[in-house]
């Protein structure tokens, strides 16, 4: 479904965030990138859908390729959820109009088919009695939830997530996990840059495991919290699982 | 000082035939209402383009979008309404010319387009800001949702960013209706220009002076008020600048 190869990516001339990463996600997988902050995790993620252009190597999503100047980038991008640390909704239209805009204005739906589409994933995520509201009137937590329906609502082939519980109070992360596990467990394609190992223990297929824009460690999941086969992602576990 | 006071000089008849003194300075009120609204509709539609040129990536986009400001607000007013009035006739091809110099009304549409065109730069460095001080992830989750760059500054960015300088729009709306003043130079009879032409004939120069000076007031008044309206009308519940 993602196949990312030898992709390197440069901020200005000297500072190279990827290095030759390699690395894919298939069909109904569910892929944890974690790493130390500025190894790269949230530039990869980004690349996937080309918000971040890369310089070297091939990025394809379901057969096409996202680097070919010749691909339609925003059809491209819809069929591709995404989910940001900062939830990113548009503050100044209401809930049921967040999940409404794109539906209409890059999939054509009719208002009151985008409607239904929205009220059902509002119901699903425990929000649709929050509809009429604006997004600054929802808690950090209900406001993710808000930008997963919104996502789904273009019925995505896969979902990537940018830190989605990072920027949320630790009483607030459950109920954003709670959505994205009943997600994985219905078999979205998903690929998550979280620090939720217990996320990632719950779901993951694999752990990919970035450390200065490398890709160090790209294990299966029991591998992975077993024995990481590299120090650096043995040392960032120890650090992180030990509280 | 000698002066003799008449504020009965309003009732009067004026020398032009035109009805009293008062008439001449409503009619000159008139005349800068329109050539300000004209001016000020130039000046959001200019200005909001060049605005939205500034923020795009484009180096040639924001290149022209630098030349634009810095030429019109590097001049000073007067010398811009001399350049269009006197100078521009010249240096266009014979007919184009004669056909500038024969336009009816020729102060008037080149008040409207001198002031717009000079308080467009104004806008446009406006809109920039409040573009610019958006989070970036707001443009990032509209491309991800796959809206082209158009309808992300259509339906996302545009209506934040409007939001956010309308007080300082308003600032600049007055300045608009006050900087019109300066298009008696080229001819125009405005409020100012009326003003004087009564002092003129009547030697009232303190009425006619005091009566233009609370037109400006009222008018102006007018406008703040009508802009608080719509700050009102269109702040966003629970958001922090929507108060």
């Amino acid at each position: 479904m993602i196949e990312i190869n030898h992709v390197n990516k440069w901020y200005g001339p000297s500072f190279q965030a990827l290095k030759d990463c390699t690395t894919s996600v298939a069909k109904g997988e569910v892929v944890v990138v974690c790493g130390p902050s500025g190894s790269g995790k949230s530039t990869l993620i980004k690349c996937v859908n080309a918000l971040e252009p890369i310089q070297g190597g091939d990025i394809v999503l379901d057969g096409i390729k996202v680097n070919d100047p010749k691909t339609d980038l925003p059809k491209l991008r819809s069929r591709v959820g995404m989910v940001f640390q900062h939830f990113e909704l548009f503050p100044h239209l209401r809930i049921i109009d967040n999940l409404c805009l794109a539906q209409e204005k890059v999939l054509g739906r009719k208002h009151d088919d985008a409607v239904v589409t929205a009220m059902k994933l509002l119901d699903r995520v425990g929000l649709k009695d929050h509809a009429k509201k604006f997004p600054a009137e929802l808690s950090g937590g209900q406001q993710q939830r808000v930008a997963i329906a919104r996502a789904l609502a273009m019925n995505p082939i896969a979902m990537l997530f940018d830190e989605p519980t990072s920027a949320l109070d630790p009483e607030m992360i459950s109920e954003v996990l709670d959505v994205m596990v009943d997600l994985a467990r219905e078999g979205m394609t998903m690929m998550v840059v979280t620090h939720e190992m217990g996320f990632a223990n719950k779901v993951a297929d694999r752990v990919i495991f970035m450390d200065r824009g490398e890709i160090v460690e790209d294990a299966k999941k029991a591998d992975f919290f077993g024995t990481p086969r590299s120090d650096r992602a043995q040392k960032f576990l120890s650090k992180i699982l030990q509280h | 000082m000698n002066y003799n006071w008449n504020w009965h000089i309003f009732l009067e008849p004026n020398p032009m035939g035109t009805g009293t003194y008062l008439d001449m300075l409503l009619a000159g009120l008139v005349v800068t209402v329109k050539v300000s609204v004209l001016a000020w509709i130039i000046a959001l539609v200019s200005g909001t383009v060049i605005g939205v040129l500034r923020t795009l990536p484009s180096r040639t986009a924001s290149w022209i979008g630098f030349c634009w400001v810095e030429f019109f607000r590097n001049m000073p007013l007067l010398v811009q309404l001399f350049l269009w009035f006197f100078v521009l006739p010249e240096l266009l091809p014979k007919s184009a010319g004669l056909w500038m110099k024969q336009l009816p009304n020729a102060p008037f549409w080149t008040a409207a387009v001198g002031v717009g065109l000079f308080m467009s730069a104004r806008v446009a460095v406006q809109l920039q800001a409040g573009i610019g001080s958006l989070p970036r992830g707001q443009k990032q989750a509209s491309t991800a949702l796959g809206l082209t760059t158009v309808q992300t500054y259509r339906y996302v960015l545009l209506p934040m960013a409007f939001r956010i300088i309308l007080p300082p729009l308003t600032s600049e709306f007055l300045n608009t209706i006050k900087n019109s003043a300066v298009a008696i130079t080229i001819g125009l009879i405005e409020l100012t220009g009326q003003a004087r032409s009564m002092q003129e004939f009547s030697f009232q120069v303190f009425e006619a002076f005091t009566a233009a000076t609370v037109l400006y007031l009222l008018l102006n008044f007018v406008v703040v008020t009508a802009m608080r309206f719509l700050e009102r009308y269109v702040a966003i519940p629970g958001y922090i600048t929507g108060k």
